[in-house]
């Protein structure tokens, strides 16, 4: 009986499932390793490979076990196959199959929609490294570049678990899959990633901080629902993989706090107290709140695609089967059915916005969609808390959810950011104030200098609050190799 | 007037909501609201589970207070409150050194001879406390036991290495941790941890190895130290702790250190010491040592302290049963060096630290006295500032 807390490294892969008594499984993923070290050395620049990065590695899932920290050079960082504890008696929590027992096999009815559902998740993992593989190069501090190769080789270790359960559970499909989330690649014209998001490149330390904030966390949203599947396998792996993603929000949301305080302090020291003087404070070196206000309209905008059509019957069946529940399925108290239920959605009649009671069942993205706003506002509300400290009067707002859309009912219209219908010529003559343009990405662009020196920051950014692991300010996070 | 209690809160500053110790916490302590993530201090049992897993540190807070924030006063908070004085109550009471009190109240004895209630240097790293408990230990692994004093010495001083695997035990130089003896007393109730300071620096024993040293000597009549001593490799050991927050090394690589000890007292200084030669081994007069034994062979670690070149750190050695030479003690060669002392005394950077038996503290106490006086200073006014500041530190059993 192999531990089912503490990692193992018997084998080449660390993993706490008991590879080395699987062979068939232990021989697939030994098969699939190489390809994904290839992948990886491909991918970030060969100085960074050979640094000494300050970074955490899982050593069991045991809470007091899973953030051990140590210098790694990322090449030899122990990704593995962590799973949650299993829990005895776990049952399926939603859908027809309520109450039953988990599956810990994959039921041959649901097998096509489950491996899609994984393939999906797992495609987002590799593409978001792929999308921030040059950031290294403009990082504001050594702090933030060791923030970042955290964020990547955590991407890579839920590539991992993805690809395991497409080895151990989907047979041959899912080896060839497992293959394909390795040829597939971020903004590639023959081989793109699977959702559009995930092929925009990452272009500067403003767009890393808010796709981790905004669109990691629609990732966090959908491993919560994953989180609640019937598939046992399935659900330990995302439960492990939420306590990790948990530190891309923290990035996020730090990264865009820090940058708001460093504005705002600037503006202070130089007697400016307009946030629309946005010459002068762009001439000072720091990103204007106008600016920052747009590029969260893009980003959260972008997102709330991510979550797919508003009425859907995927999703429904997904429910319906056990495979994904709702965000915390188990404090939900209703009968976990949906049923006869009913849920208001947003859609577009006659030329209004409207709200509209649907059947629950097929509301479900919307739901999901609609928890992942509440936790997003939060956030925001951090960050108006800055802002206001400082004295400035300005306030983020999340936009309205008919903005900028390009998936659901409000994709084929136009709306302003408080989700009025524009005409075309009204919606043109706002856009550069709603959605960072290209002079406002220039500008950003222009401020991307890397600062190596360990304490320091460049000047667009604050420093943290506290350090990573309780350092003090002045910590190494990387030792970078001389080139 | 009711005890104060150690309340343990989040920072809303620096929390980003992710519940990530809500789903972590096992007896459902923590809830939020849509602004904070707050802790229930009459459901928190201390167990630190939620401490590693938290992304962002902002976890790790804690304050002693009369009465205990409510959830509705934590769900308000825009920031954390600061720490209220609390005129009443001693140290072990009042104080973050441990959580639990038994241990809490060992280390408040251990620092009384400082005066008045200990702070740490400004700059020193902050300490996890309490990570493992008696309900909770950690299990480490014997991988060394050394005889430190010569073969022939009825003092048996002891070098033991532990190892804890996979099992974070994140120590400070200066902490302490417990060892829980096997067996149980007389009534049948297991052993309380016998504290022991660490002395190796914060990275281990040895470099990036999940593992630290103790220097143990073997008393009489000692359960724990008989069975510590005792110990063989491979043996395994029920640990708790880390303990202690104040009695710790300060980051500044500018802040100057006067180290006083005898014995076993010497542990915590070698933790000190190999932290600076590991981390600035180019910064040199910064680092005086005062050790006091009776004779060279009965002195922990003579050997490889007199390797430590005499310009990284000053070494004054007192020994007090040397055949055909006057007896010698601490505060001997603190007197020797006065014009050293007093400079030391008289600058805002110097960290003052006294470990050993507490039998020294009178000596040295009278030694700075007389010092402080030929400059025209008032000791006990000085030795209160320096403490307060965090700059003067006692710790004798």
């Amino acid at each position: 009986m192999h531990d089912l807390m503490n990692v193992s490294y018997d084998t080449q892969i660390p993993n706490n499932v008991g590879l080395s008594s699987d062979k068939r499984v232990l021989k697939a993923l030994e098969k699939w390793h190489p390809g994904y070290i290839n992948w990886w050395n491909d991918l970030i620049p060969d100085k960074f490979q050979q640094s000494l990065v300050y970074l955490r590695t899982a050593v069991s899932v045991d809470p007091k076990g899973w953030a051990k920290f140590d210098y790694v050079k990322m090449p030899d960082y122990r990704w593995g196959v962590l799973l949650a504890p299993q829990v005895e008696g776990r049952t399926i929590p939603c859908g027809e199959h309520a109450g039953e027992p988990a599956w810990q096999e994959v039921p041959g009815e649901y097998r096509n929609l489950m491996k899609r559902l994984i393939v999906i998740q797992g495609d987002t993992e590799p593409a978001s490294v792929e999308q921030q593989r040059f950031l290294a190069i403009t990082a504001p501090s050594l702090y933030d570049m060791r923030n970042l190769f955290q964020v990547n080789v955590e991407e890579g270790r839920h590539l991992w678990a993805m690809v395991y359960l497409l080895h151990k559970y989907f047979g041959r499909d899912g080896r060839e899959e497992a293959d394909d989330l390795l040829r597939r690649s971020s903004g590639s014209e023959e081989a793109p990633r699977m959702l559009g998001a995930f092929n925009e490149e990452t272009p500067d330390w403003l767009s890393f901080f808010m796709f981790t904030y905004f669109t990691d966390r629609d990732g966090k949203m959908q491993l919560e629902s994953l989180a609640q599947s019937g598939f046992d396998p399935l659900s330990r792996t995302c439960r492990f993989m939420l306590t990790e993603e948990a530190h891309h929000m923290f990035v996020g949301e730090t990264g865009v706090g820090r940058t708001i305080e460093r504005t705002c302090q600037v503006m202070k020291e130089n007697g400016i107290d307009d946030p629309y003087d946005t010459d002068r404070i762009r001439a000072l070196g720091v990103i204007d709140l106008p600016l920052i206000q747009k590029k969260l309209n893009l980003h959260y905008t972008l997102s709330l695609d991510l979550f797919g059509q508003e009425v859907s019957t995927n999703a429904a069946n997904a429910f319906n089967a056990g495979i994904k529940g709702r965000y915390q399925e188990h404090r939900l108290d209703d009968d976990h059915k949906l049923t006869n239920d009913t849920y208001t959605v947003w859609d577009f009649e006659d030329g209004q916005v409207v709200r509209k009671e649907v059947p629950a069942l097929t509301a479900i993205n919307m739901r999901l969609r609609d928890d992942y706003t509440r936790d997003a506002a939060g956030g925001v509300g951090r960050w108006n808390k800055i802002i206001e400290k400082a004295g400035i009067d300005f306030e983020l707002k999340l936009p309205h959810e008919a903005f900028n859309r390009k998936i659901g009912v409000f994709s084929d219209k136009l709306f302003d950011p408080d989700g009025t219908l524009l005409s075309g010529a009204d919606y043109d003559a706002g856009e550069k104030g709603w959605l960072p343009t290209h002079a406002d990405g220039d500008f950003i662009q222009s401020l991307m200098v890397q600062v190596t020196e360990p304490g320091k920051y460049a000047g667009w950014i604050a420093p943290p609050k506290v350090g990573i692991d309780n350092k003090p300010g002045d910590f190494e996070y990387v030792k970078l190799a001389m080139a | 007037m009711t005890r104060p209690l150690k309340q343990h809160l989040i920072d809303p500053e620096i929390c980003i909501r992710c519940y990530t110790c809500e789903m972590t916490c096992p007896v459902e302590a923590i809830t939020h609201d849509d602004m904070n993530v707050v802790v229930d201090a009459s459901k928190c049992e201390f167990c630190m589970d939620c401490i590693p897993v938290c992304p962002t540190g902002s976890i790790d807070e804690w304050r002693v207070v009369t009465a205990p924030y409510s959830l509705d006063d934590q769900f308000a908070w825009d920031e954390l409150p600061a720490q209220e004085e609390l005129g009443e109550g001693g140290e072990a009471e009042t104080g973050l050194e441990a959580l639990d009190d038994a241990m809490a109240a060992l280390l408040a004895e251990a620092h009384a001879g400082a005066g008045g209630k200990a702070k740490a240097p400004a700059t020193a790293s902050k300490p996890t406390v309490n990570l493992y408990t008696l309900g909770k230990p950690a299990t480490a692994k014997v991988t060394g036991n050394f005889r430190l004093t010569a073969d022939g010495s009825d003092n048996d001083v002891r070098h033991i290495i532990l190892d804890f695997g996979g099992q974070p035990m994140p120590v400070l130089e200066g902490q302490s941790i417990g060892i829980i003896p096997p067996g149980t007393d007389d009534a049948g109730k297991a052993h309380l941890p016998r504290l022991y300071s660490v002395s190796s620096p914060r990275d281990g024993e040895r470099p990036n190895y999940n593992n630290l040293s103790l220097t143990v000597k073997r008393e009489p009549q000692g359960l724990c130290s008989n069975y510590v001593c005792d110990l063989r490799p491979g043996d395994e050991v029920q640990v708790t702790g880390p303990f202690g927050a104040t009695f710790l090394l300060p980051s500044d690589p500018e802040a100057e250190l006067l180290m006083i000890c005898t014995g076993t007292g010497s542990a915590p200084f070698r933790g000190f010491t190999m932290r600076r030669q590991r981390e600035i081994p180019r910064n040199t007069g910064k680092l005086t040592l005062v050790f006091g034994a009776r004779r060279p062979e009965e002195l922990p670690y003579f050997g490889p302290l007199k390797k430590v070149p005499e310009d990284f750190m000053h070494k004054l050695f007192a020994f007090s049963r040397l055949d055909g030479e006057p007896k010698h003690y601490v505060q001997d060669k603190l007197r020797d060096e006065r014009e050293r002392v007093a400079a030391l005394l008289q600058s805002p950077k110097a960290h003052v630290y006294i470990c050993g038996l507490k039998e020294m503290e009178q000596g040295v106490e009278e030694a700075f006295r007389d010092i402080a006086r030929g400059v025209g200073l008032d000791w006990a006014a000085l030795r209160d500032t320096m403490r307060d500041d965090g700059r003067y530190h006692v710790e004798t059993y």
